[in-house]
């Protein structure tokens, strides 16, 4: 049986992501900003298998991550570094100011048996390298 | 060039309405020009370039006042042209809007009223990008920690080395201060009450501090005196305090040609009355008083009415503005050195307290004998924008256009001010001391504000003929003269031609190198060290202005002899 | 040989006091710098040289082709979006917005995705602030709102806020109280003497009940506050009220959030409130370490701190018409340079989707995800390691970066006065 928790999701800084944000391409980038953290009672309840991660499923967009649990977070709380993983989940609506609502964003989250994609294979589907664009 | 045939003012040469040519080579004004372009003056109105020795033009309070004021931004738009870039804002300009209405009054020397030395660098970066004029900028010193140690302690010698160190490190070009004491109060909130308020965990006074800092400046021998904002500035009643202080510094003797105390603004610390209900002008006393002292002068700081933006380091000043008038509030309290505030605010004919203050600063000026010890100014953008000069100077030149005026604002005018009495207008002779010879004298640049050989080569032609034109009737034509310049020269280039730009050459910014015994500047760097190690947020090694913020310096020497 | 006082070209801290050893054109040690600094000023791997895009294919080609092609981009764009400027010096991004308004296009920050509702909010209500250094000197009292210093900042505690030490403050940590409000304990928490867990999104209302509390009308309040206690808001009202020096640091949790500016906006007017019982100040902790120069450059050049639209000839600021999320969310652009930034990255993908289908140019000495997007890769010298210039730390103060080591790299300024002049002469030729 599949779990599938409601939760919010909200992204922001770590050190982690700091330190390696100017070489996005690394896989310390990877390890840094393709995870993400959950309660240690919602990690429990998604009853992820050893290796599998988890399928992050917003409005506008889902995302695999893996999964490891933080005892700072509330139960109903899912933090992930800012950055691509996390932005596929973030709608375009500006609120009539210009930003985006990077936090307090409505997902769900089921254990997966699906690979986390690396940055480029993120970016597959606009990469220009796989497309021909007029120059 | 040869400027030929105008109907010349240059009050400092003793010249008032003669018919003269202007001969300028290589950017100076000389005896007799060998070639160059010939502009006919003739029948019109000819000035020295304006000189304003105290505006808001620069740094980080005028761009706090932008960033929070997009409102103000969304005024005073001009799309850009080929030689243009595109102007903005009313009371907080960009840059290249500054410069460019500047230009058009027929002005060419601005000086920014207050830089905190820590945040010179801003100040600087600003300068920089205000095109045509030629500018500087005063020191804040009232509230520095290192100045509140040497006045304490009666250390002038030390105090003296702590300001060429400062003026040095911001580039400045004179000691501005500002509530002193007052600013470092409200560090923790509070504020100095009056000259003799000590300051919290400093054990000094306002009145030590003023007094301290204008023996020091008269060691330096600095071209410009102590330029002072009163303590308890806006307050009903502040004009005691006022008096007081002129009173606390009379036996100070000026060390150059020159006044030994510029108070600014007055118009904003001659309140009488004990609250605001029984709110009333003193410009009578205290003009009464500058008619009977020549060693101290002041600006006007008239108020326009309509959109201002109050921006001062006066903190408390303005917590208490937007408290009163429930107006947005930015406040910058900085480490060591001083505070501010800046609070948009609009000023109504119908308010009866800004009706007031508004014949405030004309009766302050009608009523001073000498137009040589008081200078035009609205304290841009506090009083009003500068773009508003010529309404101030028609203001000063015609009473019908007085009475029109006070004919439109609240009752109580008449009965708080004596200003609708004063039937005197000033002629074009003292608008232009006002406005160029005084300021330039007031401020030590030797070379500005007059026409005589040696001076700068910066000249205004207004398209009006002085001889022909009644002011005090034909207000309305004056006012359209003054606003766009028929010809603006700046160092022996023809910048404005028929009110529009021609040309951007950049100005010079002007500051301050004043030498001191290397005994005393050792003492100061020691006490230097000792802040930055302990106290400041940044490394000593980075706080200076470096040469790259200053392309075009104008280097003063100054000094302890 | 060792350079002292380098500055960190990181984050809002500006830290001004790190020293790098350089031998031999090499940075070899860096001391003080915290991690991300450090990080940033040893360096990585960098893009070789510039790049066009052929037939899909990034190829190498000349920096003189990149400029005449990057100036044709933008000349035929309608409605061209300059974006980033961040992570930059001063004088590149004056730069940049004499070449916005050269080409009549948008120029916009990093700012609009991150403390974009903070100026939001200071347009409503202004910015009561301070230097950092006032807060050092004379704090008792720290509140971190939606921030997370432990982890974006990580030596501010120490440099100018919870554990540092000034005139008024010889004590340090010991002589204030720290309070720390976020949906989760972070690790700016675990350093907190009173921790408030709030539900994401709820920012507003406690906020709006703190004001309650401090303007003396809490009994009108519930018991419970969006789950949050009255008794545990009146101890933070108390503490705030009681400080001889408050400071509110505030960050991304009140910005991202639902209500975004209107969290600003109440949170500027709770801090201005508590003026009236005692002296407090508020920060808005940017991230960047040159976040802060754009918005003043901006300002002082075209009177508005971001989202400036020069279509018309002159400056027209609206965030949400004229952001970068906005115009590329609404498919208006339809050419992009981006500078010292990673779209790509921090946008919402479905706004980066915005970006596929038009000329990208790419200034940047990293490769990063934009560049999957970028037609035009131009690889520049790093500010503050490679090229001197000015930033304003997060609390405006400006200070000059060092140059430290050659670059064979053009500086960002040079890359966009190159791209200037071509388009000034294409435009001239037609």
């Amino acid at each position: 049986m599949v779990v599938l928790l409601k939760t919010i999701m909200i992204s922001g800084r770590t050190l982690g992501q700091g330190a390696t944000c100017e070489s996005k391409t690394s896989s310390e980038f990877f390890k840094a900003t393709s995870f993400c953290s959950l309660s240690e009672g919602d990690y429990n309840n998604l009853r992820i298998k050893e290796g599998e991660n988890v399928l992050v499923t917003a409005p506008f967009g889902q995302v695999v991550v893996s999964a490891q649990n933080d005892d700072g977070l509330p139960p109903g709380v899912i933090f992930i570094p800012m950055g691509p993983w996390a932005n596929v989940l973030v709608g375009p609506d500006t609120g009539g100011c210009g930003t985006p609502q990077y936090k307090g964003i409505e997902v769900e989250v089921e254990a997966t048996d699906m690979k986390v994609k690396d940055v480029r294979e993120l970016f597959a589907d606009l990469d220009k390298a796989e497309r021909k664009v007029r120059s | 060039m040869i400027i030929k045939g105008g109907t010349v003012y240059d009050p400092t040469n003793g010249i008032f309405g003669e018919e003269m040519d202007i001969s300028i080579e290589n950017g100076k004004v000389v005896e007799k020009a060998k070639t160059g372009d010939v502009i006919d003056a003739k029948g019109l109105l000819v000035m020295p370039g304006g000189v304003d020795a105290h505006a808001h033009i620069a740094g980080a309070k005028v761009n706090t006042g932008r960033i929070m004021r997009p409102e103000d931004g969304r005024r005073g738009l001009e799309p850009k042209t080929k030689l243009l870039r595109p102007s903005t804002g009313y009371t907080v300009p960009n840059c290249y809007a500054m410069g460019y209405r500047y230009a058009r009054l027929g002005y060419t020397t601005t000086f920014e009223a207050a830089t905190p030395i820590i945040e010179s660098r801003h100040t600087h970066e600003e300068l920089e990008e205000i095109p045509i004029i030629d500018k500087g900028a005063l020191t804040l010193f009232g509230n520095n920690w290192e100045v509140l140690e040497c006045a304490r302690d009666g250390d002038i010698d030390k105090l003296a080395a702590y300001i060429s160190w400062g003026l040095r490190a911001s580039r400045g070009y004179g000691v501005k201060v500002v509530n002193p004491g007052g600013g470092e109060a409200w560090g923790f909130g509070g504020n100095v009450t009056g000259l003799d308020d000590p300051v919290p965990d400093f054990d000094v006074t306002p009145r030590e501090i003023i007094r301290s800092l204008m023996k020091a400046n008269e060691m330096l021998r600095l071209p410009h005196s102590v330029h002072l904002h009163t303590n308890n500035l806006g307050k009903p009643g502040n004009y005691a305090t006022t008096l007081e202080t002129l009173k606390a510094v009379e036996d100070i003797a000026s060390s150059m040609d020159r006044q030994v105390l510029h108070i600014t603004h007055m118009q904003f610390s001659a309140y009488g009355g004990t609250g605001w209900r029984d709110f009333e002008s003193k410009a009578p006393e205290i003009a009464d008083y500058f008619n009977k002292h020549d060693q101290f002068t002041m600006d006007m700081g008239q108020l326009i009415f309509g959109s201002a933006t109050t921006m001062t380091a006066d903190a408390p000043l303005e917590y208490a503005n937007a408290r009163l008038l429930h107006a947005k509030w930015s406040n910058h309290d900085i480490e060591l050195e001083e505070s501010s505030g800046v609070v948009p605010l609009s000023y109504g004919r119908k308010m009866p307290i800004n009706a007031i203050q508004w014949a405030i600063g004309l009766e302050l000026a009608l009523l001073t004998e000498s137009p040589w010890k008081i200078l035009m100014t609205t304290d841009h953008p506090n009083g009003g924008p500068f773009v508003n000069y010529p309404e101030v100077m028609t203001l000063l030149m015609s009473k019908p256009k007085r009475d029109e005026e006070i004919a439109t604002l609240h009752s109580l005018v008449p009965k708080r001010s004596t200003l609708a009495t004063l039937d005197r207008e000033l002629d074009w002779g003292e608008i232009a001391i006002m406005t160029r010879a005084a300021p330039a004298k007031i401020l030590g640049l030797k070379d500005k504000g007059h026409l005589g050989i040696g001076a700068d080569a910066d000249v205004t032609i207004y398209n009006l003929n002085p001889e022909k034109i009644d002011p005090s009737k034909d207000y309305k034509k004056v006012k359209e003269a003054f606003s766009l310049a028929k010809y603006n020269v700046k160092g022996g280039e023809v910048v404005v031609k028929d009110g529009e730009i021609v040309s951007l050459p950049q100005g010079r910014t002007y500051w301050v190198d004043a030498t001191v015994p290397e005994e005393h500047a050792l003492r100061v760097e020691a006490d230097l060290v000792d802040k930055f190690t302990k106290y400041y947020s940044i490394q000593k090694s980075n706080y200076m202005v470096q040469d790259a913020y200053v392309t075009n310096p104008m280097v003063v020497k100054a000094g302890v002899i | 040989m060792i350079i002292e006082d380098v500055l960190c070209p990181f984050c809002g801290c500006l830290c001004d006091d790190i020293k790098v050893e350089v031998e031999e054109n090499q940075i070899v040690g860096v001391k003080r710098a915290c991690r991300l600094g450090s990080s940033k000023i040893r360096g990585h791997e960098r893009i070789k040289a510039p790049m066009i895009r052929v037939d899909g294919k990034l190829v190498e080609t000349t920096y003189e082709d990149a400029y005449e092609k990057a100036a044709r981009i933008l000349l035929n764009a309608k409605r061209p979006l300059l974006y980033g400027w961040c992570s930059t010096v001063c004088e590149a991004q004056k730069k940049g917005v004499l070449l916005a308004e050269e080409l009549g296009a948008i120029i916009d920050s990093t700012a609009t995705v991150c403390h974009g509702p903070s100026i939001i909010g200071i347009e409503e209500k202004g910015l009561a602030g301070s230097t950092l250094g006032q807060i050092k000197n004379r704090a008792d009292l720290i509140v971190f709102w939606g921030s997370n210093p432990g982890e974006a900042h990580p030596r501010h505690a120490q440099r100018y806020s919870s554990n540092s030490q000034g005139k008024y403050t010889p004590e340090g940590r010991k002589g204030r109280k720290v309070i720390v409000v976020d949906v989760r304990k972070t690790r700016t928490a675990k350093n907190a003497d009173k921790f408030i867990q709030i539900r994401p999104g709820t920012d507003y209302e406690i906020i709006s009940a703190l004001r309650m509390i401090v303007a003396g009308k809490g009994d009108t309040l519930p018991e419970h506050i969006a789950g949050v206690s009255k008794a545990d808001l009146e101890e933070v009202a108390e503490m705030m009220k009681s400080a001889r020096f408050g400071s509110f640091l505030f960050g991304l949790g009140l910005t991202h959030t639902r209500g975004r500016y209107k969290n600003i906006d109440n949170a500027l007017s709770l801090v201005a409130a508590l003026n009236s019982h005692t002296k407090f100040v508020v920060m808005a902790m940017r991230g960047h370490y040159n976040v802060t120069g754009f918005g003043q450059v901006c300002a002082w050049e075209t009177g508005f701190p971001m989202s400036v639209d020069f279509s018309r000839g002159m400056p027209y600021f609206n965030p949400g018409e004229t952001a970068a999320c906005d115009v590329l969310g609404r498919r208006e652009t339809d050419a992009m340079l981006v500078i010292a930034g990673d779209p790509a990255s921090n946008f919402p993908k479905t706004v980066v989707e915005g970006m596929a289908d038009i000329p990208v140019i790419q200034i940047d000495p990293f490769e990063n995800p934009t560049t999957y997007l970028s037609d035009v890769v131009i690889p520049s010298a790093v500010a503050g390691v490679e090229v001197e210039g000015t930033a304003y730390r997060m609390d405006g103060l400006s200070l000059r970066m060092k140059k430290l080591v050659d670059s064979e790299y053009p500086s960002d300024e040079e890359i966009l006065a190159n791209i200037l002049e071509c388009v000034r002469r294409l435009r001239d030729d037609n």
